[in-house]
């Protein structure tokens, strides 16, 4: 720590400073986005989003104030793994809550995977036996899912 | 053992990755350091092997540092849309569940597609149908017709910018054809 900072060092505390509460904000908007949000996959969107931004700017700020180069690769490796990570388990949150039900069909304006998952149950349990040895969604896929044209 | 072998070519973006991983957590790049970060890699590709990740065989740098930007800030303004919906809609808010159907049908474009469409403003996939390379996607704020068709634009947009860094020729070909028609 220098004892008389430079104009460099009030930028750079400056920028953190605004980072830091910026990524807090959106933290606080998760939060408030599973509280307000009506359903499951909505949940899941306030789950995402603004956490991952505002982890970067926490991570962002992190790296700004230590002043050392070698923290960054660290910094870039948590929030890549991050990026990568949140986007799957929402998907499979979101996957698993539409196939149990735990959403509001009310609220969705249009639903194109209904009859696929509709068609695909009913060939299961037309098949029987041949139940639990094939993924739903590959027997959807055979008999030709929701055309993307006509749906619109 | 009988899986297919890739080769050493092919599979050094990964190690490149692995390398990198070592050194940060080490926060040390010396070569040394590098070195037997190397070594482990091939050792770990080796003993761990899993189904290679099938590159297209090519990268724009020049495309990629644009979307990157791009990317971020379209993160920023989904952060701040999901933030406004939350506080102001809240409970009230409609959704949609649409399909897009897309381009390619390599996994990683699929894949790297859905990633990014989960992190832009408004979508997230609830499903994947591999065979027809299908997404579907769950919008927030989806209201009418017309935010329908702004999704499935935004979607196959995001997918034709990743074709453009890192789909193979053929599939740049195909896009390049699909535009200029």
């Amino acid at each position: 720590m220098n004892p008389e900072p430079s104009a460099v060092d009030t930028v750079i505390d400056a920028v953190s400073a605004v980072f830091m509460v910026v990524g807090a904000v959106m933290s606080l908007g998760a939060a408030i986005g599973l509280l307000r949000f009506p359903d499951l996959m909505s949940r899941m969107h306030a789950a995402t989003k603004p956490q991952v931004l505002g982890l970067f700017l926490l991570l962002a700020s992190v790296g700004l104030q230590l002043r050392t180069w070698w923290v960054w690769p660290a910094l870039f490796v948590a929030w890549i793994f991050q990026v990568l990570t949140v986007p799957v388990s929402a998907h499979m949150v979101g996957r698993a809550g539409y196939r149990t039900k735990h959403l509001h069909r009310e609220l969705l304006t249009t639903d194109e995977l209904e009859a696929v998952v509709q068609k695909a149950a009913d060939k299961k349990t037309a098949d029987g036996r041949a139940a639990g040895g094939q993924e739903p969604d590959e027997r959807a896929a055979h008999d030709g899912p929701a055309d993307d044209g006509a749906s619109a | 053992m009988n899986r297919r072998r890739i080769s050493i070519r092919q599979e050094l973006p990964l190690l490149v990755w692995l390398v990198f991983v070592w050194g940060a957590l080490w926060q040390d790049f010396s070569a040394g350091n590098l070195l037997f970060g190397a070594l482990i890699a091939v050792v770990v590709a080796r003993l761990f092997y899993l189904p290679p990740v099938e590159l297209g065989g090519r990268f724009s740098i020049v495309r990629a540092v644009p979307f990157a930007i791009v990317f971020l800030g379209k993160v920023v303004a989904a952060s701040f849309q999901v933030l406004y919906l939350a506080v102001a809609r809240g409970p009230k808010v409609t959704n949609a569940v649409v399909a897009v159907q897309l381009r390619s049908h390599s996994d990683l474009m699929v894949t790297a597609t859905g990633h990014v469409i989960s992190l832009i403003p408004g979508s997230l996939v609830v499903e994947v149908d591999r065979s027809t390379s299908t997404l579907y996607i769950h919008g927030l704020n989806v209201r009418s017709g017309e935010d329908i068709v702004n999704l499935r634009k935004e979607v196959r947009d995001a997918e034709a910018a990743l074709i453009r860094i890192m789909g193979t020729r053929e599939e740049l070909a195909a896009l390049k054809q699909e535009v200029g028609a």
